[in-house]
């Protein structure tokens, strides 16, 4: 990912030998600055109008709802730290459906970047056939994320489906895994584990852009398969393990629509699948506390934020950037 | 066979690349298991869904389909079909149009706060829904758009999915810079710049934009599910959810053939754009 402003790429390049266009670079500036930038702000203006009433506004307006007490239909009532000292101290559900995300973003994201690099290591080194793998490891990332497959998800792993029984002539009789409060997260975690083909294809290109010298000379100096990967792939790879790392990690913080689905809707067997977006949801729109789920929101937030701001400080010790050395 | 010869002496089977391909297939079984039995499931008649352990359904149940397509709470599968399609092609309107707008300011024009602007927009990307979620829906609420297709749609006009307009942002750099530069000696100013030369030009971001957006806002269920509440109003998706509490097997086929129906034209747009979709989001990953 290049997370940069574009003026890098955009800027002219300084000290170009074609004087000629240089000379219309600079004779255009200076002719139509004016009505660059104007045009500029009428290109920009849906998203400087979305950023700003649907953005922007919206997360103030959602700061200062989390200090009052808002059902909608009264005006907010001021009640000051309430729902946060309410949250942190006297919610027991507040703090189960925040452990249950935790486990769930430390179980699924770390698993499903595993297979997705261990599948595009295979993939990149398979010759032919590898378009076709690659399509076809990918379709789960775009279905996964529907309504209709978390109910086959339900179905596969509920008392009596296909898993179930396939683990009890092994021995193994769940009694169904989504009805035990034990393991019906890990089959939210594997429903996301499944659509690792996104992070994959991702991945792929990654490999794809690693120059081949680079393993000629590990070979040369004598270095083994696991020595090149370590040595070459991983570090070459590094950026894209972060891009995923990020989004990946973002992205299962919300989750949703799987554990509404598995959990029948409720979070439930025993608040075991209430992930913090369907308590926020439901002490938002079924229990009409707008200000408690605001003060919610905020929290995942600034959660959000700080992991995020940990990953990009941490990066700076083990994401190399090849352009950048 | 594929023992490949490439860069190996003689005739030797390449064992690694077999096992490998074995590896992949197996995996892929595994993978694809869900869907097949979702298929199969959905022309079970009601006594077989129970001893699931056969995928494939003795006789073929069409009546599964016939219920399905009664829909929900009177309200038929294509009244729902037609609702998720009005929903995503709005979405995908006001996508592609805000958000190549965008793209083209930040990609191309310079102009004061562009940095700025820029790294907000960036950030936006890492924003969760959920922290503007409720002051929107307050707004929607007063706007009297609360079970209307509006703040399904509206938002998107404004560019609010900041991933696309990275994505388009970064498509837009790889364009040679020669090519407005001499539109711009042409005498074209950047509207005719823009619509001439570079929106052609990025067709590839914009199909990925459209492609991604369709099945995103079709499979999305979180905020149709606080949007709308009048059956007639319901999606596809949103349907789906009356089974979400029923825990009866009976009700396994209907289920399941309204699932499928469900998915269809996800699978459709897969097979058709497969290459763009993954392309997509690859260069997303990617330095552009």
């Amino acid at each position: 990912m290049n997370v940069e402003a574009p003026d890098q790429q955009v800027s002219p390049p300084r000290g170009r030998p074609d004087s000629e266009s240089a000379a219309a670079d600079s004779a255009t500036r200076r002719n139509r600055p004016r009505r660059r930038e104007g045009a500029a702000w009428v290109f920009l203006s849906p998203w400087l109008l979305g950023a700003a009433v649907l953005t922007l506004t919206p997360m103030l307006v959602s700061l200062y709802l989390s200090f009052t007490q808002y059902d909608l239909f009264t005006a907010p009532e001021w009640v000051g730290l309430d729902n946060y000292v309410h949250m942190f101290t006297s919610d027991p559900r507040y703090w189960r459906s925040a452990m249950n995300t935790l486990i769930y973003v430390l179980v699924a994201v770390p698993l499903q970047l595993a297979v997705a690099l261990a599948v595009a290591l295979a993939l990149n080194s398979i010759g032919r056939g590898k378009g076709f793998y690659r399509s076809a490891f990918y379709a789960p990332s775009l279905l996964g994320a529907s309504m209709s497959i978390a109910l086959v998800w339900r179905a596969l792993f509920n008392d009596g489906g296909t898993v179930d029984d396939l683990l009890s002539t092994f021995g193994f009789d769940m009694g169904g895994w989504v009805n035990q409060p034990g393991w019906a997260l890990l089959v939210v975690a594997l429903l996301t584990i499944w659509q690792f083909g996104a992070p994959m294809v991702i991945f792929l290109a990654g490999l794809q852009q690693v120059p081949h010298e680079l393993y000629e000379a590990a070979e040369v100096d004598g270095a083994g398969r696991m020595r090149r990967f370590l040595s070459v792939t991983l570090p070459m790879l590094s950026p894209v393990l972060f891009f995923n790392l990020v989004l990946q990690t973002i992205q299962a913080f919300q989750v949703f629509t799987p554990a509404f689905t598995v959990s029948g809707g409720r979070g439930g067997p025993a608040d075991s699948t209430l992930f913090y977006t369907l308590y926020l949801y439901d002490r938002g729109f079924t229990a009409s506390h707008m200000g408690y789920a605001s003060a919610m929101a905020w929290v995942l937030l600034v959660v959000i934020g700080i992991v995020t701001a940990l990953l990009f400080r941490s990066a700076r010790s083990w994401v190399f950037y090849n352009d950048k050395g | 066979m594929v023992a490949v010869r490439e860069s190996l002496p003689g005739r030797r089977i390449d064992w690694a690349r077999i096992g490998l391909h074995v590896g992949c297939l197996a995996a892929l079984l595994v993978m694809l298991y869900p869907l097949a039995w979702l298929i199969a499931t959905s022309f079970k008649p009601a006594d077989e869904v129970i001893s699931s352990l056969r995928l494939l359904p003795s006789r073929l149940a069409m009546n599964n389909y016939t219920t399905a397509l009664e829909g929900v709470g009177g309200v038929s599968v294509l009244r729902l079909i037609g609702n998720s399609l009005i929903i995503s092609t709005g979405a995908v309107l006001g996508n592609v149009i805000s958000c190549s707008l965008a793209a083209y300011a930040f990609a191309r024009l310079r102009f004061t706060l562009r940095g700025p602007l820029f790294a907000l927009m960036l950030a936006t990307i890492m924003l969760p829904q959920h922290a503007v979620l409720i002051p929107q829906y307050i707004v929607f609420n007063q706007l009297g758009m609360v079970n209307t297709f509006w703040p399904l749609v509206l938002p998107k006009f404004l560019a609010t999915d900041a991933f696309f307009v990275f994505l388009t942002v970064q498509f837009m750099r790889g364009i040679p810079k020669e090519l407005d530069e001499a539109a711009t000696l042409d005498g074209c100013g950047p509207f005719r710049t823009f619509f001439r030369i570079i929106l052609p030009l990025s067709r590839p971001a914009l199909i990925t934009t459209a492609i991604f957006t369709f099945i995103w806002t079709w499979n999305d269920f979180f905020l149709q599910l606080i949007y709308l509440f009048e059956p007639e109003k319901f999606t596809i998706t949103l349907a789906l959810r009356s089974f979400v509490d029923t825990s009866s097997q009976s009700a396994y086929g209907p289920m399941f053939a309204m699932s499928v129906i469900a998915l269809l034209p996800i699978v459709l747009f897969f097979m058709a754009f497969q290459r763009f979709l993954v392309e997509g989001m690859a260069s997303s990953g990617v330095k552009g």
